[in-house]
């Protein structure tokens, strides 16, 4: 066991964090929120990716020959953990980097990696991903979305939805059904889908901060070549689950929440409240303390996913004990900046009163569906105790 | 004992939840989200010919006299709904320092009017310190010949926008204690010197940045005594403060049956997600939340009105529970409903939203928990 990090690993966290003094958006202060309605935001994130490309940074830990750097998992741990700590606008590359690109990785060919590493290393193509159905939410191997093959081709009709960012990516992972007959976990095939693909129609959601950040997608005979398909025909159910693997053992949570508190601390102790400062309240002070030590463990819960990675061992049930904790944490954090902020906690970021830019009211909403994307709370317990603990399932 | 309602009562709960069903579904709630003023005047007409304005009015004034308990069984059914607009403004912050405090003069010309629902009211208390104590009040008016001239900013005033008058707590001296030199005026909304800026806040609801610039005040307009006027403020904020539990439990309830609902109809895995342990764990603790608010609401509120003398104890008891449960009933809401619950489209966020929002009115969780520990005597 070993905390520290090697002078080498300390030289290139210094290298990141000199970068990113350099390279963020003047002024930027991390406030997303309005990021996907106005192109302006928009154009930011675009820009920043094209920096992180210029350096090789989109993701450095790919192999060199896919435009990564071949870094470590620690490296990549401590870039990611810079990255949400500056709050950098990563929206552009989240899902192409952080799920299908590694799942390309791991299943694709030769020809599909030359194809989309690249593109996505050079922040040419931004990904969504075509899992959730109206009826396929948390059983999502019920997906009734169908690929047939007609020839060299698939073609695909039917429904998805929730598709974060699909109305600006260019490249979909998609999940539809190719043999009906089978039971339901084997008739799924994994798709790598342009989006351009005529029959592809997108629909936006507005989702309930009053922006749009998700869609409906739906597929009207749309027909792509068979070179399209990841992997073998009707095993996506299996790459779909590495995945989700990815997605829900990223950093991002916790080190996001180390920011915030750090900048509740701040609030603290520059308001006053009837000449005396918030961060002489007891209850002020226990929730800061509660919430820099939950985002202390939700650290170490995202570490220990590193942790195995580094040694080779792949993680399973501790990716969803990374993703709930650090999930759940994150809006009690939010909720606890609220009660700290009392009657102020409610402003909205376009009040001239509004505390830390109104962050923390837009935290407290957002992470309510933070905590359901990725996966419910009820579907991380159930892997945890069923994959994770051998608990029997009757 | 009997913690249930009676007959009257249950009669106007009914009579209630069918008109606002009829009169204020959700499609007016969201248009009086992007309102600038917050409410419907047709609705208001029409909730007006209930005698809703004049509940617990008089009947001299024009009111139907009834009591805090009955109101407490209206505003359970406005929360169920989310009645927007400035009930609680006109008829606790309003009327209530008027039937308290006000002269024959002030009761006579304004109480009848406010039951009619010709007059909309508040009560502006809370400045920028956020303080919901006497010593929070700082907005000072100052005698000059027959008028007081007022100076000062007031924040978190709900509808004020939308008032004609207003109940305004000041500072005419500094007094031994805090409480001592406030004085409550009645004031005309549209005075000189007053300007409006509504806040944009998580529940949509409409709160006012209130300025007063050398407003000019007649001295007849003073509600009870010159410096004296905390215990008026006191009383109004005891109402108030019911008046927002019993919001919130019907806010919850509609909540959770919302929920319950669609637990028993969203289907995945093959089978309702209802029938799953976990779910039916949830919402067995959120029917615990939603029960425990009610009835400790009931009882902040016949206390109150029955004058008994632990009543404070109760109310603080009451916001400080109320506050909390909800919050997590609501967030037990959002999760139960999955991508659904997320989207601006779908109902259940609306609850969620406005829970917040009273939640801080009135006190939130930490104040009243602190009341409860000062009435303990730790
Ligand atoms: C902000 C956001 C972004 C998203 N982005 C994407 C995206 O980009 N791409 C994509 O494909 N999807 C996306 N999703 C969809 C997300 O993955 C689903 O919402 C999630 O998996 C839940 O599915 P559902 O909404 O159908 O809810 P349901 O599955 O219907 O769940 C409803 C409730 O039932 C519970 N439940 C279900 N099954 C069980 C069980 N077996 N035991 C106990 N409880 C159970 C759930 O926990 C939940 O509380 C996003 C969602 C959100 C909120």
């Amino acid at each position: 066991m070993d905390f520290r990090l090697s002078p080498e690993e300390e030289a290139f966290r210094q290298e990141v964090r000199d970068w990113l003094k350099e390279n963020l958006p003047k002024d930027w202060s991390g406030d997303r929120f309005t990021r996907d309605r106005d192109p302006e935001t928009w154009n930011i994130y675009r820009e920043f990716a094209g920096k992180l490309a210029a350096k090789k940074w989109v993701a450095p830990a790919w192999p060199v020959e896919y435009g990564g750097l071949g870094l470590s998992v620690i490296q990549q741990l401590i870039f990611n953990e810079e990255m949400a700590y500056h709050q950098a606008p990563l929206g552009y590359s989240i899902m192409g980097v952080g799920w299908a690109g590694p799942t390309i990785i791991v299943y694709g060919t030769e020809e599909q990696k030359q194809k989309h590493l690249g593109a996505i290393t050079n922040a040419e193509t931004m990904w969504c991903q075509g899992f959730s159905e109206p009826n396929a939410g948390s059983d999502l191997a019920s997906l009734q979305t169908r690929a047939v093959r007609d020839g060299d081709d698939y073609v695909i009709n039917g429904q998805k939805i929730w598709t974060s960012g699909a109305h600006l990516s260019d490249w979909c992972i998609l999940l539809a059904r190719t043999d009906p007959e089978a039971t339901k976990h084997k008739g799924i095939s994994y798709f790598l889908l342009d989006m351009k693909t005529p029959g592809v129609t997108v629909r936006p959601l507005i989702d309930m901060m009053d922006n749009h950040a998700f869609n409906e997608m739906f597929f009207d005979n749309v027909r792509v070549p068979k070179d399209c398909l990841l992997g073998d025909e009707n095993r996506g159910w299996y790459m779909a689950a590495t995945t989700l693997d990815f997605e829900r053992s990223s950093i991002g949570g916790a080190v996001g929440g180390r920011r915030m508190v750090e900048e509740l601390v701040a609030y603290a102790r520059e308001t006053k409240r009837n000449g005396k400062r918030l961060s002489e309240e007891v209850t002020v002070r226990v929730r800061l303390a509660d919430a820099a030590l939950e985002v202390e463990i939700g650290r170490m819960l995202s570490y220990r996913v590193a942790s195995m990675q580094q040694r080779g061992l792949v993680p399973n049930y501790e990716s969803s004990i990374a993703k709930l904790f650090n999930t759940d944490m994150q809006f009690r954090l939010a909720k606890a900046g609220l009660e700290i902020m009392g009657l102020y906690g409610q402003l909205e970021p376009q009040s001239k009163y509004a505390p830390l830019r109104g962050k923390f009211e837009r935290q407290y909403l957002w992470q309510t569906g933070m905590i359901v994307g990725g996966g419910t709370p009820e579907i991380q317990r159930n892997i945890i105790a069923m994959r994770g603990l051998g608990l029997p399932r009757q | 004992m009997d913690l249930g309602l009676d007959e009257q009562q249950e009669l106007l709960k009914n009579f209630a939840r069918d008109f606002l069903e009829k009169e204020c579904p959700e499609s007016v709630v969201r248009e009086m989200e992007e309102d600038e003023k917050g409410y419907s005047p047709d609705l208001w007409r029409k909730m007006a010919q209930q005698g809703w304005m004049g509940l617990i009015i008089p009947e001299e004034h024009g009111g139907t006299g009834m009591n805090l308990c009955e109101l407490v069984v209206l505003l359970e059914e406005f929360g169920r709904a989310l009645v927007p607009g400035p009930y609680i403004s006109t008829v606790v912050l309003g009327a209530v320092p008027i039937m308290e405090a006000g002269n024959d003069e002030q009761k006579k010309q304004l109480l009848p009017k406010i039951a009619a629902g010709e007059t909309i009211m508040t009560m502006a208390l809370t400045e920028p310190s956020a303080k919901w104590d006497a010593d929070g009040v700082e907005l000072e008016a100052k005698k000059q010949g027959n008028d007081y001239v007022l100076n000062g900013v007031k924040l978190f005033v709900p509808d004020a926008h939308v008032s004609d008058q207003m109940v305004v707590v000041a500072r005419t001296s500094k007094g031994k204690t805090p409480e001592d030199g406030i004085t409550v005026f009645l004031v005309d909304s549209k005075s000189p010197g007053i300007s409006f800026e509504l806040l944009r806040t998580i529940a949509a609801d409409k709160q006012c940045e209130v300025a007063f610039e050398n407003v000019k005040v007649p001295a007849a307009n003073v509600i009870g005594e010159v410096d004296k006027g905390w215990p008026i403020v006191e009383k109004t904020k005891k109402m108030a403060t019911v008046a927002a539990c019993a919001y919130l439990v019907g806010l919850s309830q509609m909540d959770f049956d919302v929920t319950l609902n669609y637990a028993k109809e969203r289907v995945q895995f093959g089978r309702p997600i209802g029938s799953f342990q976990a779910i039916q764990h949830k919402l067995a603790d959120v029917v615990i939340d939603v029960d425990g608010s009610r009835f400790i609401t009931y009882k902040a509120a016949w206390s109150l009105q029955e004058e008994e003398p632990d009543a404070d104890m109760m109310i603080s008891m009451a916001k400080a529970w109320t506050s909390d449960a909800s919050r997590r009933v609501v967030a037990h809401g959002q999760q139960i409903h999955g991508g659904i619950g997320f989207t601006k489209e779908y109902k259940i966020q609306l609850y969620f939203r406005r829970q917040k929002w009273m939640e801080l009115m009135w006190g939130d969780a930490d104040y009243h928990r602190e009341l409860v520990a000062q009435k303990l005597e730790v």
